[in-house]
C-alpha cells in the first residue's frame, strides 16, 4: 500500500529563479519532493558548448549555489530532490552534488544522474523538421540534439532509492509526474491519471507563476508580497487530484485565476498537450478555491502517449550585437529617430556581414510596432540589434551606437552594448527505441 | 469597454509560436468573449507582430479562450532581435481591445 497523498514542491521555474523560496519550502514545507525546472529550450545547446570547452562543465551554472542552499533543509526533512539542472552533463552535476553533500556532512545520500537525452549522433541531415524543411536546410551549424525524455527513468531511479536526481532534457511536467507514478504505482497506460498528474505538474513547473508571479496588474489583479513570493506545493492523492498551496506567511496569491493562467501557459491545443508520458487533455480541468491560497485541481485526463519523442535541435546561427542610447526632453522622439537613421546609414558598409537588422525606439514602438508616439513623451531609448555572421560585426553594432555620443543627435546618454552568440532552436521527432536511458550513481556513505 | 474590464490574459512561447490565454473574470462573460474575441480580431489587433495564422481553442468550463499565434516571435525566441523576444508583453497588448459594439455588451 502506498501513501494516501504526497506533497511535491516547486523550487525553481527557470534557471535564474530566486533561491530563497526553495530554501523555505525545504525547511518548512513538510515536503516529500522538491523539483527544480531550470532548463529552457536553448539552454542545453549553450551547455553543450560549455561541456565541449571543459568536459567537467555543461551543467546548470547555479547548480552548486542552489544545492548548497537547499540541501541542508532537504536532508534534515528527508525531501527528495529532482531537477534537470544536469543540463548537458548530468554525470558531472552528480559529482558536484556529491562534493556538496560531503562538505555539508549531510550524507548518506544516493545521487542519480540520468543520461540518454543526447541524440546528436542519431540525427541525420535529411530528418524532417517540425518547422518545415530538413535538418540540413536550417541555417547555421547543428551543435546539439536533445530528446525530451519522460518520467520513466526518474521513476526507476526513485525505485532504486535515489535521494537526488539530476537529469538533462526531460519534459517539464514529467519531473513532477515521476514521484506520483513512483509513490502510487500508476500503470504506464493509465492515461487518465497520467493526464491529471501532468496537469498538476504543468501548474507547478514554473514555480511562482502559479502563486502570484507574472500575474499582478495593479487595480485589476493585485498581488500582495511579491518581494517575498512563496513558491507552490501540491498535495497529490492517489488519483492525481491535488490541492495547490504555499507556505503561510509567504507573499503571493493562489486563486482559480492564477491557476487558470498557468494551466494555459505555453499551451496550444488544450485537448492534446503532448508529453513523452501521455497526450494530456486539460479541457475539463476544474479549479476550485478550497481556502486562502489553496486551489483544488481535478478533471484532467489523457490518451495514449505520442509514438515518437520530440527532439530540440540547437544551431549556432551567427551572433547578435546590440546597442542602446537614451534621449529625453522636448523633441526626444525626433532625436531618437534621427539616431536610428544615422546608424542605418552607417551600417550599410557592413551589409554583407548583417543577416538581419532591427531598429526600435523603446517607449514608442519596441514592443508594439503599430503604436503612435504619445505627444508628451518625456524620454525614449533608441535600440539597434543585428544578427551577424561574425562576432566582430556584432561588436560593431554597439560601437556605432556608442559613437553617437559625439557624432549623433544632442543629448544622447546611457549607452549600453552587448554581443552574444545566437543559438537558434528547431525541432524534429525520434523513435523511442533509439533512446538508451542510463542511470549513473554517486553514493555518499 | 475594453477587454481588460472583463478578462485577464497571459502569453507563453514555444519556438516562433506565441499563445495568449484570455480568461473571463466571471464565467457569465465567456459568451461575450466568444463573440467578441475572434482569431481575426486578435490578428488585426496585433498587426505587425503576428505574421502567421491565429487559431482559437475554447475552454468553456474555465471561461477561457486560448489563441495560438503562428510566426509571432520574430523567427523564434532564440534568434529574434525583438526587445521582448518571448512575446511576454503580447498578452497585455491584447487587453486594450475595444469591445464597444452594442451587440457585444455583457449580459446583465
Amino acid at each position: 500500500m502506498g501513501p494516501s497523498s504526497i506533497r511535491i514542491g516547486s523550487g525553481a521555474g527557470f534557471a535564474g529563479d530566486r533561491i530563497d523560496p526553495a530554501v523555505a519550502l525545504a525547511e518548512h514545507g513538510k515536503l516529500d519532493y522538491l523539483v527544480f525546472e531550470c532548463l529552457a529550450e536553448r539552454t542545453i545547446a549553450l551547455a553543450v558548448r560549455a561541456k565541449r570547452d571543459d568536459p567537467e562543465k555543461g551543467y546548470d551554472p547555479l547548480l552548486g549555489e542552489r544545492l548548497s542552499a537547499v540541501l541542508p533543509g532537504a536532508a534534515a526533512n528527508k525531501v527528495k530532490i529532482i531537477s534537470n539542472m544536469g543540463a548537458a552533463n548530468p554525470v558531472a552535476a552528480a559529482r558536484v552534488a556529491a562534493v556538496i553533500v560531503r562538505k555539508l556532512g549531510i550524507g548518506p545520500s544516493k545521487i542519480a544522474a540520468l543520461t540518454g537525452d543526447d541524440v546528436l549522433a542519431h540525427i541525420s541531415n535529411d530528418s524532417p523538421l517540425l518547422e518545415g524543411g530538413t535538418v540540413a536546410e536550417w541555417p547555421g551549424q547543428l551543435i546539439a540534439a536533445n530528446a525530451y525524455l519522460g518520467a520513466d527513468t526518474i521513476v526507476q531511479a526513485l525505485a532504486e532509492g535515489a535521494d537526488i536526481i539530476l537529469t538533462g532534457r526531460v519534459a517539464d511536467p514529467s519531473l513532477f509526474l515521476a514521484p506520483m507514478i513512483h509513490e502510487f504505482g500508476w500503470r504506464a497506460d493509465d492515461w487518465r491519471r497520467l493526464g491529471q498528474g501532468t496537469a498538476v505538474g504543468h501548474l507547478l513547473e514554473c514555480a511562482g507563476q502559479v502563486s502570484g508571479g507574472y500575474f499582478a496588474d495593479p487595480g485589476f489583479k493585485d498581488v500582495p508580497g511579491l518581494a517575498n513570493l512563496g513558491f507552490p506545493f501540491a498535495d497529490v492523492d492517489a488519483d492525481g487530484e491535488a490541492v495547490i498551496s504555499k507556505l503561510t506567511g509567504s507573499g503571493g496569491l493562489i486563486t482559480a485565476a492564477t491557476c487558470k493562467e498557468q494551466l494555459l501557459y505555453e499551451l496550444h491545443d488544450p485537448s492534446r498537450y503532448l508529453t513523452p508520458d501521455v497526450t494530456a487533455d486539460f479541457r475539463d480541468v476544474r479549479l476550485e478555491q478550497r481556502g486562502p491560497d489553496a486551489v483544488a485541481v481535478s478533471g484532467g485526463t489523457g490518451a495514449a502517449r505520442p509514438e515518437k519523442l520530440k527532439v530540440t535541435l540547437g544551431y549556432h546561427e551567427g551572433y547578435m550585437g546590440e546597442g542602446q542610447i537614451s534621449y529625453a526632453g522636448p523633441g526626444c522622439v525626433a532625436r531618437g529617430q534621427l539616431a536610428l537613421g544615422i546608424i542605418e546609414e552607417r551600417l550599410k558598409r557592413l551589409a554583407t556581414e548583417i543577416i538581419e537588422l532591427r531598429l526600435d525606439l523603446i517607449g514608442v514602438n519596441a514592443v508594439a510596432p503599430s503604436a503612435t508616439p504619445p505627444s508628451e513623451q518625456k524620454e525614449v531609448r533608441a535600440r539597434v540589434a543585428a544578427r551577424t555572421r561574425t562576432p566582430q560585426a556584432a561588436a560593431w553594432i554597439g560601437r556605432e551606437v556608442e559613437a553617437l555620443y559625439t557624432n549623433g543627435p544632442a543629448g544622447g546618454g546611457g549607452v549600453t552594448q552587448s554581443v552574444r552568440p545566437v543559438i537558434a532552436v528547431a525541432s524534429t521527432l525520434i523513435a523511442r527505441e533509439r533512446i538508451i536511458p542510463r542511470i549513473h550513481w554517486e553514493i555518499v556513505s | 469597454m475594453r477587454l481588460r474590464d472583463i478578462a485577464h490574459t497571459r502569453s507563453g512561447d514555444k519556438g516562433d509560436i506565441s499563445n495568449i490565454s484570455v480568461i473571463a473574470y466571471r464565467l457569465e462573460d465567456f459568451a461575450l468573449l466568444r463573440r467578441a474575441v475572434t482569431p481575426q480580431i486578435v490578428k488585426r489587433h496585433l498587426e505587425g507582430i503576428v505574421n502567421g495564422d491565429v487559431t482559437r481553442y475554447e475552454l468553456p468550463s474555465l471561461g477561457a479562450l486560448n489563441f495560438v499565434l503562428h510566426r509571432a516571435l520574430g523567427g523564434g525566441v532564440t534568434r529574434s532581435l525583438a526587445l521582448d523576444a518571448h512575446g511576454k508583453c503580447l498578452a497585455a497588448l491584447l487587453l486594450d481591445l475595444e469591445l464597444s459594439s452594442p451587440a457585444l455588451r455583457p449580459l446583465a
